[in-house]
This record gives C-alpha cells, structure tokens and sequence, in this order.
C-alpha cells in the first residue's frame, strides 16, 4: 500500500508542471441533440458547437471529457473536471451545491411521449431520468415514477410498456415521435430555469468568463442561431 | 483513446446511405465508436491481469498479518478484512475512490504549495493548488483515464483482497495439524513452519474461494464506468441505443438486445474458459496432498 502510495507520487511529480489555461468540460454524452457521441466516438451536439465558441471568445483551452449523469456533480465539485455543459437545468436545489452562469436557453416546456395520445398521467407510470427536475416535478405531483439512469432507457421503458409515459426536455423526445407507435402528448409542464453551464462555488472568476462569453453570444444572435441549427430550445 | 481513428476502415464507407446488407454491417462495426468498443475489451481483460495477482497479494498479507503473533499486525489485518468486507461494493467504490482520489491531492499539495492559505474545503468544494491536481488538469485525457485506471485497480485490489485474505486465512488454518506438529518435530522455525508446510500446503484448501471470487471479479467489472474508465457494458449501452438519422451515419432503432446478448457470449466464453483452467489447477495443487482430492489422484494413478 505505502509502495503503490509513494510510486503514484512519483509518476505524477514527473508529469511535468505547466500552467496553461485548460478548461475541462463535463457532459454526459447521451441526451441528443444537447449532446452525443458521434460515430467517431467524439462529443457532438449543440453543447459541443457551445462549448468550443465560449471557449474561443474566452480565449480558455479546453477539453471534453464525459461522464456519467448521476455522479456529474459529486464530479465537479471534486475536481475532475471545471464545468459541467450537459444540458442541465438551473434549478435552486442544484444551486445550493454549484453555481450556474446565466442561461443559455430559455426555460422550456417539457413534454410527454406516451404509446396513446389519451394516457392519463395521474393513474399512469411516468418514466424520468434520476435526478432531473422532470423525475423531481413527477414526484412532487404525487403520480407513479420510475427513474432510470440514462435518458435511453426512460424512452425504452415506455417502448416495452414498463412506464405509460416518458417526462423529458421536448427536443430529445421530438425524433422519437412517429417511430414504434409513440406519440407525444398535447399537454407539457413549464419547469426549470433554462439551461445553464455548472461550475464550483470557489470558482467565480472562470464562470464570470463564460457568462461573458454567453452574453456576447447573445448579443450578436449567434446563440439563437446554433439553437435554431440544433433545434434545442425556443430561442432568446 | 478516443479520437484515434477518425475515418472508416474501408473507403466504400464514405457513404453509408447507399449501402446494404453485409457491406453496411461492415461499415457499421468498424466505426470509430464500435473500434473504442473493442479496445474496452481489451482494457477489462487488462484490469482482471493486474488486480488479480495484486488482490492476491493484499489477500496474503491480509492473511498472514491476521494470524500474526504481533497484536498491532493482527488487529490491522482482522480489521482490514472484517470492515472492508462489510462495506457495500457501490459505496465503496463512489465514495472511496473520491476520497482516495481527493487524499492523494491532499499529499502533493501539502508538500508543492506550502504557502497557499485558502482553506481545501470550502462547502462542498475541494481546491488544491493547481500544481497539486491530480493528474494536472494540463495533462493530455489518456493521462486522466491511466489515472483512472490505476484507481480502478487498486479499489478492485482492496475490496477483493479482503475477501481473498479471509479465504486464505481460513486455508492457512485448514493445513492439518499433524503437518504442523511434525515440522515442529524436526526443529522447525516458526517461520520455516509457515513458508515450507504452511503455506504450499493451504493453497488446495484455498482455491474453491478463490475461484468464486474470480468469478465475481470477471463479473465485477461494469463497476469500472462508475471509476469513469468506459468499459465494455458502457459502450454496448452506448452503441445500442437508439440513433437517428440526424445524428450518424448509421441510423437504427433500440439495438442494446444485440450488443448485451454479445455480452453475455464474451462473458460466459471467459468463465467457461475460467473454470477449465481453475479445475487444471486444482487437479496439479491437489497431487500428493493429504485430502480427498489428493487421495483420488493417487488411487487412480496405481
């Protein structure tokens, strides 16, 4: 133990000491078209065409890394990785724990895909990923969830009839419409704040970068243009 | 890893929509994402080569220290593996990675940054000097999945040293006693007792155990993706999930059945292989031995 201990010192006081900027961003790779992995196994999506024109206007280095949507908090606030740009909601429970720049979508319906158009979601089972504010709102409203770990397996559950209905942000269900008899649902929930980068409490001087960066964006309509090329949300 | 083979193996891949049949499937199983798949393969049979010899050994000194004469050896070692056996695997490895991860850091930043004088705990947040990260958030990300790696394989060392340390504590003191006596007889150390009779003899006791916790370890490795290395049942889920047709060049529907049923013949193949292997050795351990094993063994030779 102390052997393996004092190696692992060792290998790492010989990697070097450089001092550049390099900004690693978390995402979780599978909520399409927020983020995905391309067929070369390469972070894709509106997040990724975000991330890499934030970090050109902040002049930052930066480097995807993706991780799991359950522990991409317990992550960041450990230090694997300096953001999180995984299509997450700013939400007050969340903010007791990190901090968000300002959005960079504005706050979206959420809507339902169910295999009949007629499901009544007070006596049905609602599928949501776990800890999203859909499983959070589902739950709130007393009716029966089913949480999974990954946004796949919500609209899999509703496919093979284990849930009615799936919660989840409109532009991820929207390509599942129409295929195996899923229908969307005319009703949606308002919830959550938009969708904003995460970042360490400690760490107010990087997330001040990127809230410029994310203004500057704003301000010359370049934001609502990637919005409208990967059709994520309603725009600015 | 990943970004290594940014193009299709074959050129008749560079357009996949006017493709059918046995020539789509080749384009499709030799995409980039489907060539990180196979390395994964590659990257658990890695980690079962190194953290088994490694869990054995934690297994052995567990062992040895447990029935060691020395009261703080002894006290360290039952206490090794009563509490690590107590633990549950998952919070073992979300909990104790991070804090072995975080204590690391600790360390390197108590000997490289002396004068830094912010706290390392603010609320839920853990700073280190940025010479201290590890590994340096400068560094490349192959540097970062060694890393976690080498994390990967010293949790999987102590959670399974633990275990192997009470199957072989438990050998240690299934070598009969006659055997133990008659070294004595013949002036044996103590020491001479444990390295010469002791423990040649304990490994056929030894090996049933063993081998199941093999088993469980082969099985095991899907814990890996929660270290954040990609492993094997990561990428089948990754791949398998449904892909639209604005997304890849391959568009298809739910396919994780195909990938896990790939799974399930990668797995059962390795612990069929497995068992052959194990009972070979049980067959060479049990040669001349003092038990029922051995007894047969020298029946069927006469």
């Amino acid at each position: 133990m102390k052997r393996l201990l004092g190696t692992a010192l060792a290998l790492s006081l010989s990697s070097g000491v450089a001092f550049a900027d390099t900004v690693r961003l978390g995402t979780e790779g599978a909520y399409a078209p927020w983020n995905y992995l391309n067929d070369n196994g390469e972070v894709a999506g509106f997040e990724r065409d975000l991330g890499d024109e934030l970090c050109k206007r902040a002049a930052l280095d930066c480097e995807w890394v993706t991780n799991d949507w359950d522990s991409i908090i317990p992550n960041l606030v450990s230090g694997n990785y300096d953001a999180i740009i995984a299509g997450m909601s700013i939400t007050e429970d969340r903010e007791k724990v990190i901090d968000f720049t300002q959005n960079y979508t504005p706050p979206d319906p959420s809507s339902y895909l169910a295999l009949s158009a007629d499901v009544d979601l007070a006596g049905a089972v609602v599928a949501a990923q776990a800890t999203t504010i859909q499983a959070a709102f589902v739950a709130n409203q007393g009716w029966t969830l089913v949480e999974f770990a990954t946004p796949e397996e919500t609209v899999a559950a509703v496919r093979n009839g284990e849930a009615d209905a799936v919660l989840a942000d409109k532009s991820f269900l929207d390509p599942f419409a129409g295929q195996d008899g899923l229908v969307m649902l005319s009703r949606m929930e308002q919830i959550g704040g938009g969708v904003g980068m995460g970042f360490r409490k400690s760490d107010a001087e990087l997330r001040e970068k990127f809230n410029k960066a994310i203004q500057s964006m704003k301000d010359d309509g370049s934001l609502n243009e990637l919005i409208a090329k990967w059709d994520v949300a309603t725009q600015f | 890893m990943r970004g290594l083979f940014s193009f299709s193996m074959f050129e008749y891949c560079a357009n996949p929509d006017s493709l059918e049949g046995l020539a789509w499937l080749s384009c499709y199983l030799t995409t980039g994402k489907h060539l990180s798949f196979y390395t994964s393969f590659g990257t658990v049979l890695l980690l079962l080569a190194i953290t088994a010899p490694v869990a054995l050994a934690f297994g052995f000194g567990g062992a040895a220290m447990a029935r060691s004469k020395v009261g703080p050896a002894r006290l360290f070692g039952k206490s090794y593996i009563s509490i690590v056996r107590g633990v549950p695997d998952i919070a073992f490895f979300m909990f104790f990675v991070i804090a072995l991860d975080q204590g690391f850091e600790y360390l390197r930043h108590q000997a490289m940054c002396p004068d830094w004088d912010q706290p390392i705990r603010q609320g839920n947040d853990f700073i280190v000097c940025s010479a201290a990260k590890l590994p340096l958030s400068t560094s490349p990300q192959w540097i970062h999945e060694v890393y976690g790696f080498f994390l990967a394989v010293l949790t999987f060392a102590i959670v399974f040293g633990a275990f192997a340390a009470n199957v072989i504590f438990g050998a240690m003191n299934s070598v009969p006693k006659a055997q133990i006596e008659t070294a004595w007889a013949y002036g044996m150390t103590t020491r001479q007792t444990f390295w010469r009779i002791i423990v040649p003899q304990m490994w056929v006791y030894a090996l049933p155990g063993l081998s199941n916790l093999w088993m469980v370890l082969i099985k095991a490795t899907p814990l890996l993706f929660l270290l954040g290395v990609e492993d094997i049942v990561y990428w089948a889920r990754e791949l398998g999930g449904t892909k639209h047709a604005r997304f890849t060049e391959y568009p298809h529907g739910d396919w994780r059945m195909w990938y896990f049923l790939a799974l399930l013949v990668f797995y059962l193949a390795f612990t069929k292989v497995s068992e052959i292997v194990l009972d070979k050795l049980m067959k060479r351990l049990s040669l001349g031995q003092a038990t029922a094993g051995g007894e047969a063994l020298r029946r069927a030779a006469q």
